[in-house]
């Protein structure tokens, strides 16, 4: 190791021989690089989830633009849409298609008592071309009067009994007052707002929930022909539908809007985000620390360097190649910490706490960067001082 | 031209109240190839004069012309340039701790360039084994006693064949006969090569291979060998002292 590093480096490696002369010490600085990195994993972890819940809550449905209600901040909030909304859309040459989509909360009241928090999503059963890849084969089966397909991965429930749901062996549930049939399943999973969510048709959704007019979508689903550019055609509709309380984006727009209204307006994106914000802060001063420590630790040695006519880039060398060490070496455990951290979280809580290797590179990245800036922070005061005065 | 030459030194410790002057108007002329020995009681200011000249601390008033060039108000490229034509020995040895002694010695070469490694080792192995190390090349400083790390020191200080050496108190560590060694290695380094040494030290036996003994009280120079055993050379400047009064 000292051999090669000599030779990428064209010296001895001072920061290399020096890490590893006091063992201990080594080990203390690599927890405490592994540490920050642990903290910030884990809170990118839950603002991770956060936005993972965002983009599930759009996997059941799929359209080129989305027309929503003026006050919808997400896909589950908003007042229904006048249906008049659906056939003006139908009305431009470049549309191809529009569904009215539907989506509200129902609780379901399982056998053993507890209950679990479903979005219930609803859409015309021939309208398949706007149902997401896992749901479009069966929509056509929900016509059925009150049946549903299933989140096989709604939390609290059996996801081997969910997933062995069949037409021939079904499963009814009470939800809203009404017996529902499940005949299929697919995968989706809780939230932080829902613990699972199920797919009917429209009728069926009325019946669940007979409060709702019908005709009075959340959403309205579009389709453009082929060719047709979706954002020019959004900008057509809302020009069209400038008189209806609806805003009218691509399904892309429509998706990020909410993602940055949950992570900047909502109460737990903000935490999350402050929580992200501060783990950074406290894997910063802590990697500072121990950067800071070995330079001080080791001033009287650079003094001598420095007495001997060595350039200040010559310990800004040293100290950047420990912090490239020190990075590297503590991302290791860091990572597989977090990574048993986030299988922890995500077994808890059924959220989507995955690690994405733009994150994993980005936190190594970010921690070398750390270390090195705070290495070259730590030796202003050898640059400032006479040799003299540090011996 | 005199590889050092003082002229009006002053310096000051510390700053407001607790400013105190610690070298009072000190003026010196250094011979090439001459080895001088700074002496004096503790806390006279010899450590302060030697790192002064050795361009570890910068000057404050006055004039310090080293090889030529002048210290007072010199940037940092000009020291950096300047610290690599000299040797320092320190009081303490100050060793590098994770270096093995080969690898220290390295450093006082390696700060002149990447160089040929294999030719860099023999020069280094060379000097080490000189000063009685040969067995003791790739130890650390931890496993070394005090005189052994003190001729690493010493080795790491010689090996860029430096046209300056400032030593400060280096027999301290060590025993009669090394102490003796390195100050008669010294003495032919004068000799053969010109290198000019200036060392601080409390060490009477070793007095006898000084060319010249400038003694310091209080941060002055009160006596000096030269002006005594060679009246002669004031006239000439080589080797003299210059004392001018100033007056603090
Ligand atoms: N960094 C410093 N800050 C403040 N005062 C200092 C500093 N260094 C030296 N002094 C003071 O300057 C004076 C001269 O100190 P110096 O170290 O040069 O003496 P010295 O002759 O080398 O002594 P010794 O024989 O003990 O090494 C002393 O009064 C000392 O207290
Ligand atoms: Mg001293």
């Amino acid at each position: 190791m000292t051999a090669l590093l000599a030779r990428l480096l064209g010296r001895l490696p001072i920061g290399w021989l020096q890490l590893t002369h006091s063992r201990t010490r080594m080990a203390a600085a690599l927890a405490g690089v592994a540490f920050a990195n642990v903290l910030v994993f884990v809170q990118l972890g839950m603002m991770g989830a956060l936005n993972g819940t965002v983009e599930m809550t759009y996997a059941p449905v799929r359209a080129d633009i989305l027309i929503s209600s003026e006050d919808a901040n997400t896909l589950t909030d908003g007042s229904p849409l006048s249906r008049r909304v659906l056939f003006q859309a139908l009305s431009d040459p470049e549309v191809a298609a529009a569904a009215p989509f539907y989506l509200a909360k129902v609780d379901w009241s399982r056998e053993n008592g507890s209950t679990a928090s479903l979005n219930v999503y609803a859409l015309p059963a021939e309208a398949a071309r706007f149902a997401g890849p896992d749901i479009a084969g069966s929509l056509a089966t929900l016509a059925l009067p009150e049946s549903a397909m299933i989140d096989e991965r709604t939390r609290g429930a059996d996801p081997e009994a969910l997933a062995g749901i069949t037409p021939q062996a079904p499963l009814r549930f009470e939800a809203n007052g009404r017996t529902i049939t499940a005949t299929g399943h697919f995968s989706l999973g809780g939230g932080f707002s829902a613990d699972g969510a199920m797919v009917v048709s429209d009728q069926t959704f009325l019946r669940l929930f007979p409060a709702r007019i019908a005709g009075t979508p959340t959403h309205v689903l579009v389709d453009v022909t082929p060719g047709a550019d979706a954002g020019l055609v959004a900008a057509r509709l809302s020009d069209r539908l400038a008189g209806e309380a609806v805003q009218v984006r691509t399904m892309a727009a429509a998706q990020a809007a909410d993602l940055s209204y949950q992570t900047t307006q909502r109460p737990t994106g903000v935490i999350f985000g402050f929580g992200v914000a501060m783990g950074v802060l406290v894997g910063l001063v802590i990697v500072y620390q121990v950067l800071s420590t070995d330079v001080a630790d080791h001033l009287r040695e650079y003094a001598t360097f420095k007495a001997m006519g060595y350039p200040h880039r010559f310990f800004l060398g040293i100290v950047f190649e420990e912090a490239a060490i020190l990075g590297a070496i503590g991302f290791v455990p860091g990572l597989i910490l977090s990574l048993g951290i986030y299988a922890a979280m995500a077994e808890a809580t059924a959220l989507p706490v995955v690690m994405t290797p733009l994150r994993a590179v980005l936190v190594f990245a970010g921690t070398v960067l750390a270390c090195a800036a705070s290495g070259a922070l730590a030796t202003r005061r050898l640059r400032a001082a006479d040799p003299a005065d540090l011996f | 031209m005199d590889p050092i030459a003082v002229n009006g030194l002053n310096h000051w410790f510390g700053t407001g109240e607790a400013r105190k002057q610690a070298i009072f108007d000190v003026s010196l002329t250094i011979e090439r190839g001459s080895l001088t020995v700074l002496m004096g009681p503790s806390g006279s200011g010899k450590t302060t004069v030697l790192t002064l000249m050795g361009c570890l601390r910068d000057v404050q008033q006055g004039s310090v012309r080293l090889l030529g060039a002048e210290l007072n108000g010199a940037d940092t490229a000009m020291q950096e340039t300047m610290r690599r034509r000299l040797g320092f020995i320190f009081q303490a040895h100050n060793l590098h701790e994770s270096l093995t002694a080969r690898q220290n010695v390295l450093m006082g070469l390696q700060v002149h360039g990447r160089g040929d490694p294999s030719r860099q080792r023999d020069a280094v192995d060379h000097i080490l084994t000189l000063l009685g190390l040969g067995h003791r090349i790739d130890y650390l400083p931890g496993n070394l006693s005090g005189g052994q790390k003190q001729r690493v020191a010493i080795a790491r200080a010689l090996v860029a064949n430096p046209d300056i050496v400032f030593a400060d108190e280096p027999t301290a560590a060590l025993d009669h006969d090394s102490g003796h060694l390195v100050v008669e290695m010294l003495k032919r380094l004068g000799q053969e090569r010109g290198t000019t040494t200036v060392m601080v030290t409390h060490d009477n036996r070793i007095l006898d291979l000084a060319d010249r003994i400038v003694t310091l009280e209080d941060g002055r120079i009160v006596r000096d060998s030269a002006s005594l055993a060679h009246p002669a050379t004031m006239s000439t400047g080589g080797g003299s002292v210059v004392r001018t009064d100033h007056g603090a």
